[in-house]
């Protein structure tokens, strides 16, 4: 195809991605390194006629609108906003590597900071969600294969609705059932015999209700991959290896995960990327106390009264290094196979 | 696999194992939906029951509210009604079919160009857009706002849409791309043989034989956008919200006012279309996410 056909065709989608992701990106980078206007203080006396005169400091709106007109993104900062504790927190993490009292410590002192708290779970949910979803997926689409015709419709058509359901209603929907007041959080009482036993009073039991919903929201998706895998599976290797002796189990090692494990990738590729933004089961849980991710600590600075884009921004950019991070081994494998193709 | 020879053999225990971890694994999957459902129907005592869930079976203070009725449609006329939830599914209907159409056409016309070049730089602009796949939302989002706000199109429809026909296209670009790949060549090219040009090819000989492929990419895009929370409740003011945003405004407000049930009679109605989408797409949606996934 001539290079002028084939922009033309493409050219409204590179637009859109140029304006929409690109641009915003550029845009985010600038704003980390600004930060909010200080309050511009004026000092205002006014007399009173019995009382004297007092002086009083007040905040003085009209310059600071004018200022804000002026530069709307505030003043430059550098790399304030990326070493302040909210962030990196440099200055803090040097403290309590300086003086502590063992290792334990430095992690709980470390997690307590924000950013670190949010990184951690976001970590913890992405590499523990994954691959037990893939797993429990697996073993669905194992047992499913196994079923009659007549049943495999409907119990592909339950599968399905936890991965598409919205995932702020889906985690409603569950959070609601986990209540102390709800059915699941009632029964666990119960069951407990511990009638103050709430799952998001605990640290522990919130995280594990989140990775919980992780796991239901994200095995469907592995299941259908695996499952369409599996139709795939040649029938005579695995007949040869039945004439050979091999059992049910070493037919499936030997044979099914084998002819599986290209698509194990690249489902592990696309929930690695879907898990790294988590976001909306902590809104829908009400879990911020407990369990905060990236995403939403970009949330909860843009969403606030005082709208914080330097803070927002410097998370931004450091969520993209983490996503850039995640996906170099598979950039680097796609450059090697291409380039592999041309020479 | 040969379904006949292995089902014969399977010992009992077996087959007692399967059928057992597939009800609960269906339990898992279908029980909050429809439990859900039957208690959008209750009122907030027996919903949310301090006693036992027994009452939200039984609607033990629904029926005493109601005149021994144990339904209720009080938490849908709430949120309907009462909190115009009408308005968000309007605003919702609009978002998503935009949505939809845009990044459809972009993204036939784009995903066929990628298919059919073979150049360098159409494998570099496929690994872009897998970049862009990978960034989150809401670092996207923080992004717009200033801009929005300065250009003075924050709050209003058409932004959310076109942001999220952007945050869209790598998506398609990538499905549609696998799909022209498994339309022969030959069939434009012999059509171009003929006197064609490339558009004229596209529309006469390409577009009548694309549909499957572009219900299929439709399907997702229009779940992309129906499900979508961080862009559009940053990007919409309250007036103009969608579904998704306006529940989780019934939370803030509503909670305090003891009505959490029209939060729940809210999200009831929005997964009702979902339910509808997979009922009639399942197919779709399985080769979809397969197709992805086997060429890719």
């Amino acid at each position: 195809m001539p290079h002028k056909t084939f922009f033309a065709f493409i050219l409204p989608s590179l637009i859109a991605m140029a304006l929409f992701i690109a641009l915003p990106i550029v845009s985010v980078v600038v704003q980390s390194f600004h930060v909010e206007h200080g309050r511009i203080l004026v000092e205002v006396e006014s007399c009173q006629p019995f009382g004297g005169c007092t002086k009083e400091t007040r905040v003085d709106t009209a310059a600071m609108s004018e200022l804000k007109a002026a530069q709307p993104m505030g003043q430059f900062n550098g790399f304030g906003t990326y070493l302040n504790r909210g962030h990196l927190a440099v200055n803090e993490i040097g403290a309590i590597l300086a003086n502590n009292n063992g290792f334990g410590d430095i992690v709980t002192r470390i997690y307590n900071l924000p950013f670190y708290k949010a990184l951690s779970f976001t970590l913890v949910f992405c590499f523990v969600v994954t691959p037990l979803a893939m797993a429990l997926g697996f073993a669905i689409a194992l047992a499913v294969n196994t079923l009659p015709k007549v049943t495999k419709g409907p119990v592909i058509f339950f599968s399905l609705l936890p991965m598409i359901i919205t995932p702020l209603i889906g985690s409603l929907i569950l959070y609601w059932m986990i209540q102390p007041n709800g059915i699941i959080g009632a029964t666990l009482r119960h069951v407990f015999n511990d009638p103050t036993l709430s799952l998001r009073q605990s640290p522990a039991l919130t995280w594990f209700s989140l990775l919980f919903y992780g796991v239901w929201t994200n095995a469907p998706f592995s299941f259908v991959v695996f499952y369409a895998g599996l139709q795939t599976v040649p029938a005579d290797t695995l007949e040869s290896a039945m004439i050979d002796g091999a059992s049910r189990w070493e037919r499936i090692r030997y044979i099914v995960i084998p002819h599986l494990a290209p698509l194990a990738t690249f489902v592990a590729l696309v929930q690695l990327m879907d898990n790294f933004r988590v976001f909306e089961p902590i809104v829908g849980f009400s879990a911020e106390a407990n369990a905060t991710s990236l995403s939403w600590m970009i949330f909860n600075d843009l969403a606030g009264d005082a709208q914080l884009f330097g803070s927002a921004g410097a998370t931004s950019v450091l969520t993209i290094i983490g996503v850039v991070i995640l996906l170099t081994p598979v950039l680097i494998r796609t450059w090697r196979e291409f380039n592999h193709k041309v020479v | 696999m040969s379904q006949a020879t292995l089902s014969h053999k399977r010992p009992l225990g077996l087959t007692i194992l399967i059928t057992g971890f597939i009800v609960v694994w269906v339990i898992l999957a279908a029980f909050p939906f429809f439990w859900t459902v039957w208690g959008s129907f209750k009122v907030e005592p027996d919903f949310f029951s301090r006693e036992s869930w027994w009452n939200a079976i039984f609607g033990v203070y629904t029926q005493r509210q109601n005149d021994g009725s144990a339904f209720t449609g009080s938490g849908y006329y709430g949120a309907w009604v009462t909190r115009e939830f009408w308005r968000a599914v309007g605003n919702t209907a609009i978002v998503t079919v935009s949505v939809t159409v845009i990044s459809l056409t972009l993204g036939t016309l784009g995903g066929y160009a990628l298919a059919r070049s073979g150049q360098r730089y159409a494998f570099w602009i496929l690994i872009l857009a897998l970049v862009f796949r990978a960034m989150p939302h809401i670092t996207l989002v923080s992004g717009y706002l200033l801009p929005f706000f300065q250009l003075n199109i924050w709050g209003v429809l058409p932004t959310s849409i076109i942001v999220l026909v952007a945050i869209n296209q790598p998506f398609t670009l990538w499905m549609l791309h696998s799909f022209f790949l498994s339309i022969p060549k030959d069939l434009d090219e012999s059509a171009m043989v003929d006197g064609c040009s490339r558009f004229e090819a596209f529309r006469r000989v390409i577009i009548p034989v694309m549909w499957p492929g572009v219900v299929t990419t439709g399907l997702f895009s229009f779940l992309l956008a129906y499900n979508d929370f961080a862009v559009t409740s940053m990007l919409l003011s309250a007036d103009n919200q969608t579904m998704v945003p306006k529940i989780s405004s019934f939370l803030g407000s509503v909670q305090e006012q003891g009505n959490v049930m029209f939060a729940v009679a809210a999200v009831v109605s929005a997964t009702v279309p979902l339910f509808i989408l997979v009922l009639f797409f399942q197919r779709q949606i399985v080769s979809g996410l397969t197709a992805g996934a086997v060429k890719g």
